[in-house]
């Protein structure tokens, strides 16, 4: 089994690291980087608690080898706010108690960060279809919904001051 | 099963140009080849790819993302053009329809920004959704060994049975062609699952070029209803110069229907499979007229 080593700029700051070929990006940023946002959820694409940025795109950490992400500019949830200022999101969901178990939210934190970056100005049915690979247990998908309906109308407002 | 790690071992080879991919894919028996990696990697974690010793990492090769029309007008994907960038753009949205309705709706955001068409097709999986509307729109894919050069395939031939395709271990997809559609061409793509990120519990796609009120060709395919992407061959074949008509319209849809041999799975049953197909038949025939500017009485 080979070993490579990799270079990672996560949430800004740079990395280097010695990785196994069968290692796995959502692993790395936990174990070995401390980033413990990213959840392992099911492993196979389908719950979306891993999902992190990659130049503004969300992907799937679970999914991705890390070897192959060598080089790449990677925002975890921790990489969000500006210091101790919440992002318009992360406000968002707490202004609306959107947050039951918490397991799922930096993971739907981070798909409504990259769906307000593809479009600033979604509708319900535009975020629901957009969030559909992120899956709350306790199905707290209105209060989310509303978290980024209102992030949206905030982010605007701000940006037209 | 412990999809939290990948216990499977392995080297992982990351060619930096073609030629070099090329090169691995000959001399490395037991490689497999990562294009998005959204199938690989769960089948890797599921324990599907026992024998994998080499993991073949397209990423680093440049120039492979293209999305393009050539000038003969046909249209052009790259073996790592993202499903997220061609559901968007601008060509496939307006000459090929059914096929950005079926990108569309593929899993979830995220798995769209990673997986590939490509991709999509190289896994052989029955129910495929990219591939039945590219069936219909007369997909052609190029596949390119260090050996023996170039071949090409239609998309209907290519697949053999469940993750089985004609794609030798040393071949890489290197390109895939949509022709230009003929004037007159209609398209729709029909997807039943139980919620949008699911795999399908079926899919039709359907083509129809018309000719006033007369079919002048026809292309009518299915997933998730045989062990492989089915295209309808006869069945298409036997509608061309036939004057479009809703009798014409319900009897396909009943032979199809009829024709059919599907298989109870995770997802639904053979049933269900049997009895939607009439209806999404039906329907299929009845967009793809309408948007080929065809009526019916």
């Amino acid at each position: 089994m080979s070993r490579h080593e990799i270079t990672l700029k996560v949430n800004g700051k740079p990395h280097r690291l010695l990785v196994e070929s069968n290692e796995l990006l959502l692993n790395v940023l936990r174990e070995r980087l401390y980033l413990t946002g990213s959840k392992y959820g099911c492993g196979i694409a389908e719950c979306g608690a891993c999902t992190i940025l990659v130049n503004g795109k969300s992907m799937l950490s679970c999914l991705i080898p890390a070897v192959s992400a060598d080089g790449w500019d990677i925002t975890t949830v921790e990489g969000l706010a500006e210091g101790d200022k919440l992002s318009p999101v992360q406000q968002a969901f707490i202004d609306n108690n959107a947050i039951q178990c918490g397991f799922c939210i930096p993971g739907m934190v981070v798909t409504g960060t990259a769906l307000l970056m593809e479009n600033p100005d979604p509708d319900e049915e535009y975020i629901k279809d957009y969030l559909r690979g992120n899956y709350c247990r306790c199905t707290g998908y209105v209060a989310m919904v509303q978290s980024i309906l209102d992030a949206a109308a905030k982010m605007r407002s701000s940006g037209n001051d | 099963m412990n999809t939290r790690i990948i216990d499977a071992e392995y080297d992982y080879l990351a060619p930096q140009d073609w030629a070099e991919a090329l090169d691995f894919a000959a001399g490395h028996p037991g490689v497999k080849v990562m294009a998005g990696g959204t199938d690989v990697l769960v089948k890797l974690k599921t324990g599907a790819l026992p024998d994998l010793q080499y993991l073949l990492d397209l990423k680093r090769i440049d120039g492979l993302d293209y999305a393009r029309e050539a000038t003969d007008g046909s249209f052009h994907i790259g073996p790592l053009a993202k499903l997220s960038r061609l559901e968007q753009e601008p060509l496939i949205l307006a000459r090929y329809p059914a096929l950005a309705a079926a990108l569309q709706l593929m899993a979830s955001i995220s798995v769209r920004n990673m997986g590939t068409m490509a991709g999509n097709i190289c896994n052989a999986s029955p129910v495929a959704d990219s591939v039945i509307p590219a069936i219909c729109y007369n997909a052609l894919l190029t596949l390119e060994s260090r050996g023996r050069g170039f071949r090409t395939v239609p998309l209907e031939d290519f697949f053999l049975a469940p993750g089985v395709s004609v794609m030798e271990s040393d071949e890489l997809l290197a390109d895939i062609m949509l022709p230009e559609p003929a004037e007159n061409t209609g398209a729709c793509f029909i997807k039943k699952s139980r919620v949008r990120p699911d795999i399908a519990k079926l899919t039709i796609g359907v083509k129809l070029v018309r000719e006033g009120g007369s079919i002048r060709d026809c292309r009518i395919a299915m997933g998730a209803i045989a062990a492989r992407p089915y295209f309808f061959r006869e069945q298409s074949a036997a509608l061309i110069g036939k004057e479009m008509t809703g009798r014409l319209i319900g009897e396909t849809a009943a032979a199809l229907a009829d024709h059919i041999r599907p298989i109870d799975d995770n997802r639904t049953t053979a049933e269900y499979r049997k009895l939607i197909t009439e209806v999404v038949a039906a329907d299929a025939l009845r967009e793809a007229w309408h948007h080929a500017g065809g009526e019916l009485e």
